[in-house]
């Protein structure tokens, strides 16, 4: 089943084309990674889908219904809730109190919301940071209270934009079993990554976004042996380049 | 969960209810039922501008609409003075209302926000200093009428009481919000509005509510002070002077808490009667005196004095812990 489909999705700023053409669905139950150099438009991308950002042209279909251009807060309700790359914490407040405005989104009493928080603290792994201020936290701590806050919504789907950025390669080994077990408990997942470790390891299907345009998508394995992603990262010839050099010590 | 109980906010009323009885002093009453009544336009602010970060320059809007109404009605009209009040404060949430309607609805922040809403009491000052039914340059006279069924007492103990009341029911009101659901999603917009809407939070209508409560806090004081004094002009209404005393009193005290205007407004009373009496014939002094002093609070309790205390309280179990720690070891 499909959870999440984009349609011929465009997004112009002034004579930048941010999204160029993008359609992709994202089936519902499984990890599907989004991944692009710098600046092809990932986040783009999931600000239209989270209703940020208005597409130029294009429709957004969540469920089979059209969502195109529903501000923020009803995306959320329907159960589609993302993290933010540079990360939102509400910095006056506690650890605690931070994911417990994402629990109100289901729950209407304070008490409530501040049990189902803490049980989400503990399985990202900030159960003893509860009392914490937000903005006392590391990069890391950050990241994990991103991820918190919009797990304790409840979703559907959960859109996460680098979350493993700016993590040293300990932090991230202990973040991937973290996001293999919110897949794990039925929750079908997007994700922006850089972090190609955790792509591999994590992603079911992986789409390419370079320069606005999907240029390859499938499994992670066939992704990264395409030539066409190769040259998007390391630039034009590479990839012949790449396979001659690879050919010459077989 | 942080704040005070309900107890709490019980036992000071109850404090603060006995003064009556302690002293027959009408220079102390006076002075105290003018503190609450800042006290109690502050907690209108707070609402708004303490929890949920939207700091309005123009509270006066809510004032003087809950002055005007209450005083049109009943000098105009014949309403009882109490239907007078309560259509006041209805009034005002409903200005509340509009406003905010208009100004976040456009999507309006910070400075931008703040200019707006002082623009907003500036035209309503302006209209109000024309309009026949206000009175015009002339202003509104409550005619002397010292029944309690007109809202107008013999002695100043009841006005202290009833706005000791009013008083109590805004710090109820407050420690209610602070506990809610609510009062979480207007913190959280104050704290990271796209993070709030990212999880569900119609930001928008979170404020325009806390817009109107914190407009109808503000438009009972407005009401009160008609009662109280029995006179209301333009500028009285709608004037700076008390869109200043309406944030002032918080940012001392402490925006953001149940206590900080209350706090803040006894605070700056306090302190710009003492002022009047150092300052001596001097004239202007007092207000150099006052302003330097009130630099010195921002300067050294940039989170009001209930800010301070709190620092100063963790602060001690530190080195409580600290010197604990050393004994053991």
């Amino acid at each position: 089943m499909v959870e999440l489909r984009v349609e011929r999705v465009f997004k112009r700023f002034g004579g930048l084309l941010a999204v160029n053409n993008v359609s992709l669905a994202v089936e519902a139950g499984r990890i599907t990674a989004l991944i692009g150099p710098n600046g092809a438009g990932k986040t783009t991308l999931f600000s239209i889908i989270s209703g940020f950002l208005p597409p130029s042209e294009g429709r957004v279909f969540h469920r089979g219904a059209d969502i195109t251009g529903m501000p923020p807060h009803l995306v959320a309700r329907r159960g589609i809730v993302r993290t933010f790359q540079i990360v939102q914490p509400f910095a006056g407040l506690t650890v605690h109190e931070n994911i417990a405005i994402g629990a109100h989104l289901s729950r209407r009493s304070r008490a409530d919301a501040l049990d189902a928080a803490a049980e989400v603290a503990s399985t990202v792994g900030l159960g003893d940071l509860l009392g914490r201020p937000a903005a006392s936290l590391t990069v890391a701590g950050r990241k994990r209270l991103e991820v918190a806050r919009a797990l304790a919504a409840e979703p559907e789907l959960l859109l996460l934009d680098e979350v493993l950025a700016g993590l040293n390669p300990a932090e991230v080994a202990t973040m991937v079993p973290i996001i293999r077990g919110i897949a794990d408990s039925g929750v079908t997942i997007l994700m922006i990554e850089h972090v190609m470790q955790a792509v591999m390891r994590l992603a079911e299907h992986v789409f390419v976004l370079a320069e606005g345009r999907i240029i390859a998508e499938g499994a992670p394995r066939v992704v990264v042996d395409d030539p066409r992603v190769v040259e998007a990262y390391l630039g034009h010839g590479a990839a012949a380049r790449l396979s001659a050099a690879g050919g010459a010590h077989v | 969960m942080r704040g005070p109980s309900i107890a709490h906010i019980v036992l000071v009323i109850a404090v603060l209810a006995t003064v009556p009885l302690l002293t027959p002093s009408n220079v102390v009453l006076n002075f105290l039922t003018v503190a609450l009544l800042i006290a109690l336009v502050g907690q209108g602010w707070n609402v708004l501008g303490g929890y949920g970060g939207q700091y309005s320059f123009g509270h006066a809007a809510f004032f003087g609409t809950g002055a005007y109404v209450t005083a049109i009605l009943q000098m105009r009209y014949g309403v009882n003075a109490w239907i007078a009040f309560a259509l006041g404060i209805a009034a005002g949430a409903l200005v509340g209302a509009a406003i905010g309607a208009l100004t976040f609805r456009s999507g309006l922040k910070g400075s931008y926000f703040a200019l707006v809403t002082l623009a907003f009491a500036e035209v309503l000052r302006i209209l109000a200093s024309v309009a026949p039914i206000t009175g015009a340059g002339v202003g509104i006279l409550i005619t002397l009428d010292l029944r309690p069924q007109a809202f107008q007492f013999q002695s100043r103990a009841p006005f202290y009481w009833i706005v000791l009341a009013l008083l109590a029911v805004s710090l109820i009101i407050v420690r209610l919000i602070e506990r809610s659901r609510f009062g979480a999603w207007l913190v959280a917009v104050r704290e990271n509005e796209d993070a709030a809407k990212a999880v569900g939070v119609d930001t928008a209508r979170v404020k325009l509510a806390a817009m109107t409560i914190s407009a109808a806090i503000t438009a009972a004081g407005g009401g009160f002070y008609v009662q109280y004094f029995l006179f209301i002009d333009s500028g009285i209404a709608y004037g700076p002077w008390i869109s200043i005393e309406a944030l002032l009193a918080p940012i001392v005290g402490g925006i953001g808490t149940v206590f900080g205007p209350l706090i803040g407004a006894l605070v700056v009373k306090t302190l710009g009667e003492l002022t009047k009496l150092i300052a001596g014939d001097a004239p202007g002094l007092d207000l150099v005196i006052y302003g330097g002093v009130l630099i010195l609070i921002v300067a050294f309790a940039p989170h009001g004095i209930a800010g301070l205390l709190t620092d100063l309280r963790a602060r001690f179990a530190r080195l409580r812990s600290s010197v604990l720690g050393r004994a053991h070891g």
